[in-house]
Protein backbone atom coordinates (compact mmCIF):
# COMPACT_ATOMS: atom_id res chain seq x y z
CA UNK A 1 0.00 0.00 0.00
CA UNK A 2 1.08 3.51 -0.80
CA UNK A 3 0.69 6.38 0.94
CA UNK A 4 1.48 10.32 -0.13
CA UNK A 5 1.79 13.14 2.44
CA UNK A 6 0.61 16.21 0.56
CA UNK A 7 3.70 19.26 1.46
CA UNK A 8 2.25 22.92 0.75
CA UNK A 9 4.64 25.68 1.88
CA UNK A 10 3.82 25.93 5.95
CA UNK A 11 2.72 22.76 6.42
CA UNK A 12 4.64 20.98 9.54
CA UNK A 13 3.25 17.51 10.32
CA UNK A 14 4.04 16.53 7.83
CA UNK A 15 7.06 14.33 8.96
CA UNK A 16 4.96 13.47 11.91
CA UNK A 17 2.66 11.92 9.60
CA UNK A 18 5.59 10.39 7.29
CA UNK A 19 6.88 8.70 9.81
CA UNK A 20 3.27 7.86 11.99
CA UNK A 21 3.25 5.69 8.42
CA UNK A 22 6.65 3.71 8.41
CA UNK A 23 6.84 3.34 12.06
CA UNK A 24 3.20 1.84 12.58
CA UNK A 25 2.62 0.09 9.78
CA UNK A 26 6.04 -0.54 7.48
CA UNK A 27 3.98 1.12 4.20
CA UNK A 28 6.29 3.37 2.06
CA UNK A 29 5.45 6.60 1.57
CA UNK A 30 6.04 9.33 -0.48
CA UNK A 31 6.00 13.45 0.46
CA UNK A 32 4.22 15.11 -2.32
CA UNK A 33 4.70 19.16 -2.65
CA UNK A 34 1.73 20.85 -3.63
CA UNK A 35 2.48 21.35 -7.51
CA UNK A 36 2.18 17.91 -8.06
CA UNK A 37 -0.38 16.72 -10.69
CA UNK A 38 -0.74 12.96 -10.41
CA UNK A 39 -1.63 11.00 -7.37
CA UNK A 40 -2.42 7.87 -9.63
CA UNK A 41 0.25 6.33 -8.05
CA UNK A 42 -1.07 6.36 -4.24
CA UNK A 43 -3.65 4.07 -2.12
CA UNK A 44 -3.95 6.33 0.59
CA UNK A 45 -3.48 10.64 0.60
CA UNK A 46 -2.63 12.06 3.71
CA UNK A 47 -2.99 15.96 4.17
CA UNK A 48 -1.03 16.53 7.22
CA UNK A 49 -1.56 19.68 9.53
CA UNK A 50 0.51 23.13 9.38
CA UNK A 51 -0.16 26.41 8.59
CA UNK A 52 -0.43 26.25 4.78
CA UNK A 53 0.30 29.80 2.80
CA UNK A 54 0.69 31.47 6.53
CA UNK A 55 -3.08 31.10 6.89
CA UNK A 56 -3.43 34.21 5.46
CA UNK A 57 -6.71 35.23 4.56
CA UNK A 58 -8.71 31.56 6.16
CA UNK A 59 -6.62 28.56 7.28
CA UNK A 60 -6.60 26.46 4.25
CA UNK A 61 -8.59 29.45 1.75
CA UNK A 62 -5.19 29.55 -0.69
CA UNK A 63 -4.25 25.82 -0.26
CA UNK A 64 -7.40 24.62 -1.89
CA UNK A 65 -5.75 26.39 -5.03
CA UNK A 66 -3.07 24.53 -5.02
CA UNK A 67 -2.57 22.09 -8.26
CA UNK A 68 -2.11 19.17 -6.26
CA UNK A 69 -5.69 19.97 -5.07
CA UNK A 70 -6.97 18.80 -8.73
CA UNK A 71 -5.54 15.75 -8.32
CA UNK A 72 -6.77 15.14 -4.90
CA UNK A 73 -10.45 15.56 -5.92
CA UNK A 74 -9.91 12.83 -9.12
CA UNK A 75 -8.36 10.58 -6.41
CA UNK A 76 -11.37 11.24 -4.07
CA UNK A 77 -13.60 10.06 -6.89
CA UNK A 78 -11.68 7.41 -7.64
CA UNK A 79 -12.13 6.00 -4.31
CA UNK A 80 -8.44 6.48 -2.63
CA UNK A 81 -8.73 7.26 1.11
CA UNK A 82 -7.70 10.69 2.46
CA UNK A 83 -6.99 11.62 5.50
CA UNK A 84 -6.93 15.54 6.79
CA UNK A 85 -5.52 16.47 10.35
CA UNK A 86 -5.60 19.77 11.99
CA UNK A 87 -4.71 22.25 8.80
CA UNK A 88 -5.31 19.66 6.71
CA UNK A 89 -8.95 19.31 7.95
CA UNK A 90 -9.28 22.48 7.55
CA UNK A 91 -8.42 22.64 3.79
CA UNK A 92 -10.51 19.75 2.65
CA UNK A 93 -13.46 21.61 4.47
CA UNK A 94 -12.44 24.84 1.93
CA UNK A 95 -12.44 22.14 -1.21
CA UNK A 96 -15.69 21.30 -0.37
CA UNK A 97 -14.81 17.46 -0.08
CA UNK A 98 -16.13 18.05 3.52
CA UNK A 99 -18.86 19.43 5.17
CA UNK A 100 -18.68 22.59 7.39
CA UNK A 101 -15.64 25.12 8.33
CA UNK A 102 -13.54 25.76 10.78
CA UNK A 103 -13.56 28.99 13.28
CA UNK A 104 -11.49 30.72 15.62
CA UNK A 105 -11.96 28.38 19.06
CA UNK A 106 -14.90 29.88 21.42
CA UNK A 107 -11.93 30.14 24.40
CA UNK A 108 -10.03 32.26 21.99
CA UNK A 109 -7.28 30.06 22.97
CA UNK A 110 -4.37 27.77 21.25
CA UNK A 111 -5.35 24.50 22.95
CA UNK A 112 -2.61 22.08 22.83
CA UNK A 113 -2.90 18.81 25.30
CA UNK A 114 -4.41 15.60 25.16
CA UNK A 115 -7.99 15.05 24.40
CA UNK A 116 -10.12 12.43 25.06
CA UNK A 117 -12.40 11.30 21.75
CA UNK A 118 -15.23 8.97 21.34
CA UNK A 119 -15.05 7.11 18.39
CA UNK A 120 -18.52 7.66 17.00
CA UNK A 121 -18.44 5.42 13.64
CA UNK A 122 -16.05 2.17 13.79
CA UNK A 123 -17.05 1.44 10.32
CA UNK A 124 -15.00 3.54 8.32
CA UNK A 125 -11.67 2.69 6.73
CA UNK A 126 -10.06 4.65 8.88
CA UNK A 127 -11.49 3.71 12.42
CA UNK A 128 -11.99 -0.26 12.14
CA UNK A 129 -9.77 -1.18 14.65
CA UNK A 130 -11.68 1.04 16.78
CA UNK A 131 -14.64 0.06 18.93
CA UNK A 132 -18.01 1.65 18.27
CA UNK A 133 -18.51 4.26 21.34
CA UNK A 134 -14.77 3.39 22.85
CA UNK A 135 -13.11 6.55 24.45
CA UNK A 136 -9.62 6.99 22.69
CA UNK A 137 -6.85 9.63 23.82
CA UNK A 138 -5.32 11.98 20.77
CA UNK A 139 -3.83 15.37 21.37
CA UNK A 140 -5.27 18.41 19.53
CA UNK A 141 -2.54 21.41 18.79
CA UNK A 142 -5.39 24.26 17.31
CA UNK A 143 -6.65 27.82 17.53
CA UNK A 144 -8.98 27.27 14.90
CA UNK A 145 -10.53 24.34 15.04
CA UNK A 146 -13.89 25.46 16.12
CA UNK A 147 -15.99 23.07 13.84
CA UNK A 148 -19.27 24.36 12.58
CA UNK A 149 -22.15 23.28 10.14
CA UNK A 150 -25.28 24.47 10.01
CA UNK A 151 -27.98 22.46 11.61
CA UNK A 152 -30.14 21.34 7.96
CA UNK A 153 -26.20 19.81 7.11
CA UNK A 154 -25.66 18.41 10.51
CA UNK A 155 -28.90 16.34 10.18
CA UNK A 156 -28.01 15.27 7.34
CA UNK A 157 -24.65 14.52 8.00
CA UNK A 158 -26.32 12.30 11.43
CA UNK A 159 -28.50 10.29 8.93
CA UNK A 160 -24.94 9.63 6.93
CA UNK A 161 -22.99 8.60 9.77
CA UNK A 162 -20.61 11.35 8.71
CA UNK A 163 -19.68 11.97 12.21
CA UNK A 164 -16.81 9.98 13.35
CA UNK A 165 -15.31 11.18 16.40
CA UNK A 166 -16.81 13.61 18.59
CA UNK A 167 -15.30 15.02 22.25
CA UNK A 168 -16.08 13.29 25.51
CA UNK A 169 -18.91 15.41 26.85
CA UNK A 170 -17.89 18.09 29.08
CA UNK A 171 -14.29 18.43 27.42
CA UNK A 172 -15.01 20.05 23.61
CA UNK A 173 -11.78 21.63 24.06
CA UNK A 174 -13.27 24.49 21.21
CA UNK A 175 -17.04 25.15 20.81
CA UNK A 176 -17.26 22.62 17.57
CA UNK A 177 -21.02 22.08 16.84
CA UNK A 178 -22.24 18.99 18.42
CA UNK A 179 -18.60 18.12 20.19
CA UNK A 180 -17.40 17.05 16.47
CA UNK A 181 -14.25 16.45 16.43
CA UNK A 182 -13.97 14.50 13.02
CA UNK A 183 -16.03 13.82 9.77
CA UNK A 184 -16.40 11.93 6.77
CA UNK A 185 -17.75 12.58 3.60
CA UNK A 186 -20.70 11.08 2.26
CA UNK A 187 -19.18 8.17 0.39
CA UNK A 188 -16.48 7.33 3.26
CA UNK A 189 -13.64 7.66 1.96
CA UNK A 190 -12.38 10.73 3.00
CA UNK A 191 -12.45 11.97 6.87
CA UNK A 192 -11.34 15.14 8.57
CA UNK A 193 -10.52 15.72 12.00
CA UNK A 194 -8.69 18.47 13.91
CA UNK A 195 -7.04 15.32 16.58
CA UNK A 196 -3.49 14.88 15.59
CA UNK A 197 -3.24 11.06 15.03
CA UNK A 198 0.06 11.04 13.95
CA UNK A 199 1.02 11.97 17.21
CA UNK A 200 -0.38 9.45 19.15
CA UNK A 201 1.69 6.23 17.57
CA UNK A 202 3.80 5.44 20.69
CA UNK A 203 2.84 5.44 24.48
CA UNK A 204 6.09 7.74 24.63
CA UNK A 205 4.28 9.96 22.80
CA UNK A 206 1.53 9.87 25.68
CA UNK A 207 -1.02 7.32 23.81
CA UNK A 208 -0.58 5.08 21.29
CA UNK A 209 -4.15 5.09 20.52
CA UNK A 210 -3.60 6.97 16.68
CA UNK A 211 -1.69 3.69 16.01
CA UNK A 212 -5.18 2.09 15.47
CA UNK A 213 -6.15 4.32 12.55
CA UNK A 214 -2.89 3.68 10.63
CA UNK A 215 -3.89 -0.37 11.24
CA UNK A 216 -7.56 0.33 10.07
CA UNK A 217 -6.33 1.99 6.49
CA UNK A 218 -4.11 -0.93 6.01
CA UNK A 219 -6.01 -3.76 6.94
CA UNK A 220 -8.87 -1.92 5.21
CA UNK A 221 -7.23 -1.68 2.03
CA UNK A 222 -5.53 -5.45 2.47
CA UNK A 223 -9.10 -6.44 2.22
CA UNK A 224 -9.74 -5.15 -1.04
CA UNK A 225 -6.43 -5.49 -2.35
CA UNK A 226 -4.61 -8.56 -0.95
CA UNK A 227 -1.56 -8.90 1.34
CA UNK A 228 0.53 -5.26 1.13
CA UNK A 229 4.09 -5.42 0.76
CA UNK A 230 5.71 -4.64 3.57
CA UNK A 231 9.11 -2.54 3.16
CA UNK A 232 11.89 -3.11 5.72
CA UNK B 1 -10.88 50.94 -10.93
CA UNK B 2 -11.00 50.41 -6.91
CA UNK B 3 -12.84 47.81 -5.29
CA UNK B 4 -13.33 47.44 -1.13
CA UNK B 5 -14.49 44.08 0.00
CA UNK B 6 -16.30 43.31 3.36
CA UNK B 7 -16.05 40.21 4.87
CA UNK B 8 -17.80 39.16 7.80
CA UNK B 9 -18.50 36.13 10.33
CA UNK B 10 -22.19 35.12 9.54
CA UNK B 11 -24.71 36.92 11.88
CA UNK B 12 -25.86 33.82 13.35
CA UNK B 13 -22.20 32.23 14.02
CA UNK B 14 -20.28 32.68 17.07
CA UNK B 15 -17.50 35.69 16.29
CA UNK B 16 -15.16 34.63 19.63
CA UNK B 17 -13.22 37.89 18.84
CA UNK B 18 -16.11 39.81 18.65
CA UNK B 19 -16.69 38.91 21.97
CA UNK B 20 -13.33 39.68 23.54
CA UNK B 21 -13.32 42.88 22.10
CA UNK B 22 -16.92 43.71 23.57
CA UNK B 23 -15.42 42.49 27.36
CA UNK B 24 -12.68 44.63 26.82
CA UNK B 25 -14.86 47.65 25.99
CA UNK B 26 -16.78 46.81 28.63
CA UNK B 27 -14.03 46.29 30.92
CA UNK B 28 -13.25 50.09 29.69
CA UNK B 29 -16.71 50.99 30.92
CA UNK B 30 -18.40 51.74 27.22
CA UNK B 31 -21.18 49.27 28.66
CA UNK B 32 -23.74 50.35 25.88
CA UNK B 33 -21.41 48.19 23.48
CA UNK B 34 -24.20 45.15 23.10
CA UNK B 35 -22.31 43.60 20.31
CA UNK B 36 -19.10 43.61 18.20
CA UNK B 37 -18.56 41.79 15.02
CA UNK B 38 -15.14 41.27 13.87
CA UNK B 39 -14.70 41.41 9.84
CA UNK B 40 -11.72 41.59 7.03
CA UNK B 41 -11.53 44.72 4.61
CA UNK B 42 -9.63 44.40 1.70
CA UNK B 43 -8.59 46.91 -1.04
CA UNK B 44 -8.66 45.46 -4.80
CA UNK B 45 -7.10 47.47 -7.40
CA UNK B 46 -8.18 46.50 -10.79
CA UNK B 47 -7.20 47.56 -14.01
CA UNK B 48 -10.97 48.01 -15.49
CA UNK B 49 -13.19 50.62 -16.05
CA UNK B 50 -16.02 48.59 -16.97
CA UNK B 51 -18.08 48.32 -14.36
CA UNK B 52 -20.56 45.87 -14.84
CA UNK B 53 -18.06 43.57 -15.99
CA UNK B 54 -15.78 44.60 -12.65
CA UNK B 55 -18.88 43.92 -10.55
CA UNK B 56 -19.36 40.30 -12.11
CA UNK B 57 -15.31 39.55 -11.36
CA UNK B 58 -15.47 41.03 -7.83
CA UNK B 59 -18.44 38.41 -6.89
CA UNK B 60 -16.49 35.41 -8.49
CA UNK B 61 -13.50 36.66 -6.50
CA UNK B 62 -15.67 36.60 -3.41
CA UNK B 63 -17.36 33.56 -3.69
CA UNK B 64 -14.43 31.23 -4.69
CA UNK B 65 -11.58 33.04 -2.14
CA UNK B 66 -12.20 36.18 -0.50
CA UNK B 67 -14.91 34.87 1.63
CA UNK B 68 -16.08 31.13 3.00
CA UNK B 69 -19.89 31.25 2.39
CA UNK B 70 -20.35 28.67 4.86
CA UNK B 71 -19.58 30.96 8.26
CA UNK B 72 -18.86 34.74 6.07
CA UNK B 73 -20.90 37.49 4.46
CA UNK B 74 -19.48 39.70 2.18
CA UNK B 75 -20.40 43.24 0.71
CA UNK B 76 -18.66 45.08 -1.25
CA UNK B 77 -17.97 48.74 -3.26
CA UNK B 78 -16.76 50.11 -6.27
CA UNK B 79 -15.29 53.31 -6.93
Amino acid sequence: MKFAVLVFPGSNCDKDMYNAVRDSIQQPADYIWHTATDLSAYDCILVPGGFSFGDYLRCGAIARFSPVMKALVEAVERGTYVLGVCNGFQILTEAGLLPGALLRNNTLKFRCHQTALIVENNNTPFTTAYSQNEEITIPIAHGEGNYYVDDATLEEMQANNQIIFRYKKGANPNGSTDDIAGVSNKRGNVIGMMPHPERAVHELLGSSDGRRMFYSILNTWREKHGEATVVR
Amino acid sequence: MKATVYVTIKENVLDPKGSAVQGALHSLGFDEVSKVRIGKYLELDLDTNDRAAAEIRIKEMCELLLANTVIEDYRYELA
